[in-house]
């Protein structure tokens, strides 16, 4: 299913570009002269063992880190140490590998502060819930319920998410990172720790994010059938390099792949 | 027999005998422990959004203060004054933000805490340079704050009610019922209680850490405005003034270091715990008991709930 649209996006405009991006804390290399693209509208995986420095690249595309050398360009434009927030109002929304939600806030609470960067009316008025602020709080709201219904967690809007299963706080941190209708998507790992049936769902919500929003996504992910499945293009990153980067089936069968995966004798 | 008898019946014995009494002594209590609460409010709001435990606050009650009255001191109308000062802690917050928090982000609790130790003392330094060590009087006359009492007759006697007293229970209700709208029902609220609950989730959805500190800090610096007025009020603003914010350890214990609600129950309940034991079992342990009193009842409340009155319960995974 993946195969046609592969197809249409390996030839399209890059959205983000990495260029030789090096990352050191102290002595530790995170990320050694790593390049590479993401095209508007693909699934880009990026992969790799552990320790690999797949998160690290993540977050050096959304701010969290800085790297010491390289350039990051986002939509044409190439940012100089962009600050997490300056990076979410230019579209980049993200998920965390262990979750990272306002756990005292119900789900509908949490997909609604996605919505921060989208709402600007007078704060007097909010705090008053009068007049144009009431206007606005109500269309999100209505946006957001249309998340809420997608993401099929309708029944647990009101339940503070520190009391959900997993599975399903994984859903949430997607609905909101969906409500600030990200350009770019990052997912970092959204199957760790899923049962089969979960990460079906996972997938398919993602597919359809892909395909119905034709949001551009990024994803980290352990999962080798469901990279291969998901995705159009895929890097390979070991101890900070990048050793491979193709479609999954061009991955699939490289050498250098098949070595850091297996272990090579030496 | 005797001592025991002193301590478990007889201060009741006297309750029941002099209801008036027992009346004006909650009353009294019920006063202080608003004022405790504004106090452990500011507090409050700035461990709640940064996890800093905030020394200066004490310091920040008294610079406001002074600021205020020196401001009218050089003729500033007292209204305008008031207005100036609320920017003067605006410029505070913003600085503090600028200059202290964002050089020390990521770095543990403690040098956060430690750096507003040096913000304490920079602020003494600075508050005497610019308006002198010696006492002053609060300008309650001129910000319309009323004065005298009015005398209730009840119960067999009478019980006597300051009006600046009636009129800092109301101020502190509405500034906390404000602040309690604040953060529930606006986007900046929203966005506050984010990132109470993970700094990195609310930078991952745009909210801008350094702008939400500034106004933490702000409007921690606008209680301890009102603080300032209504204790100044009181007695005089002076350096001594910052020992109140002592008072809201035991407060912060009791009611949790994360609950605005917590903050207020357990102002009232060592407001008025105080004003009961100086005035019923006081004469029996000597004088001076309202100055330990409030730490003692913060320790035994301890031993049955850690987490506090409404603080959340701390459950860490091993």
């Amino acid at each position: 299913m993946r195969a046609r649209a592969s197809a249409d996006v390996a030839a399209g405009e890059a959205i983000l570009s990495v260029e030789g991006v090096s990352l050191a804390f102290g002595g530790v290399r995170a990320l050694t002269d790593v390049s590479f693209d993401v095209h508007k509208g693909e699934i880009r995986a990026i992969i790799g063992p552990n320790g690999a420095g797949k998160t690290s690249m993540l977050n050096v595309i959304n701010g969290f880190y800085h790297p010491q050398q390289g350039r990051i360009t986002f939509q044409g434009r190439a940012r100089p140490r962009m600050r997490p927030y300056e990076a979410a109002r230019g579209g980049i929304a993200r998920t965390f590998q262990n979750v990272a939600l306002f756990r005292g806030m119900s789900a509908l609470d949490n997909i609604m502060a996605g919505r921060t960067l989208a709402m600007h009316s007078n704060f007097f008025f909010q705090l008053l819930r009068y007049g144009p602020a009431m206007t606005e709080e109500v269309a999100h709201r209505k946006r957001v319920e249309e998340i809420i219904d997608f993401l099929e967690i309708a029944h647990i809007r009101k339940v503070p998410v520190g009391r959900l299963p997993y599975g399903l706080q994984k859903r949430v941190e997607l609905g909101r990172a969906l409500a600030m209708e990200p350009r770019l998507l990052l997912l970092d790992e959204p199957m760790a720790g899923m049962n089969l049936e979960e990460k079906e769902d996972m997938s398919r919500f993602i597919i359809d994010v892909n395909n119905i929003f034709g949001t551009t996504i990024a994803l980290i992910e352990h999962d080798m059938g469901v990279v291969m499945d998901l995705s159009d293009r895929v890097i390979v990153l070991d101890y900070g390099r990048k050793i491979a980067d193709g479609t999954p089936d061009q991955v699939k069968a490289d050498q250098n792949v098949i070595d850091a995966y297996l272990g090579v004798a030496h | 027999m005797d001592i025991l008898y002193k301590i478990f019946l007889d201060p009741f014995v006297q309750m029941g005998a002099a209801p008036d009494l027992l009346v004006q002594t909650l009353w009294e209590g019920l006063v202080a422990g608003v004022l405790y609460s504004l106090i452990a409010l500011g507090f409050v709001l700035i461990f709640k959004a940064s996890g800093v435990f905030n020394f200066a606050q004490g310091i920040m009650v008294v610079f406001a203060a002074l600021t205020l009255v020196g401001l009218h001191a050089h003729g500033v109308p007292a209204f305008l004054a008031l207005a100036l000062t609320i920017a003067v802690m605006y410029g505070l917050a913003f600085s503090v933000e600028r200059f202290v928090l964002r050089p020390l982000i990521n770095q543990p609790d403690i040098i956060l805490f430690m750096a507003t130790f040096g913000l304490t003392y920079f602020l003494i330094g600075l508050g005497e340079l610019v308006f002198g060590g010696d006492p002053k009087v609060m300008i309650s006359d001129q910000l319309l704050l009323p004065r005298g009492a009015y005398e209730v007759k009840m119960l067999g006697g009478f019980v006597q009610f300051q009006k600046i007293d009636i009129a800092a229970a109301v101020i502190a209700a509405i500034m906390v019922a404000g602040l309690a709208i604040f953060f529930q029902k606006t986007r900046i609220g929203r966005a506050l209680r984010a990132v109470a609950d993970s700094h990195k989730a609310a930078l991952s959805v745009g909210i801008s850490l350094e702008y939400i500190w500034v106004i933490v800090w702000f409007a921690a610096g606008i209680v301890a405005l009102a603080t300032g007025i209504m204790w100044g009020a009181r007695s005089n603003v002076s350096f001594a003034l910052q020992i109140i914010a002592l008072k809201a350890l035991p407060v912060l214990i009791l009611g949790g270091f994360t609950s605005i609600p917590g903050a207020i129950v357990g102002g009232v309940i060592i407001g008025v715990g105080e004003k009961f034991g100086e005035f019923y079992w006081g004469p029996l342990l000597g004088s001076g008991i309202e100055s330990w009193l409030a730490y003692m009842i913060a320790l035994v409340f301890l031993l049955f709930r850690p987490q506090g009155l409404f603080g959340e319960r701390i459950i860490e995974r091993i």
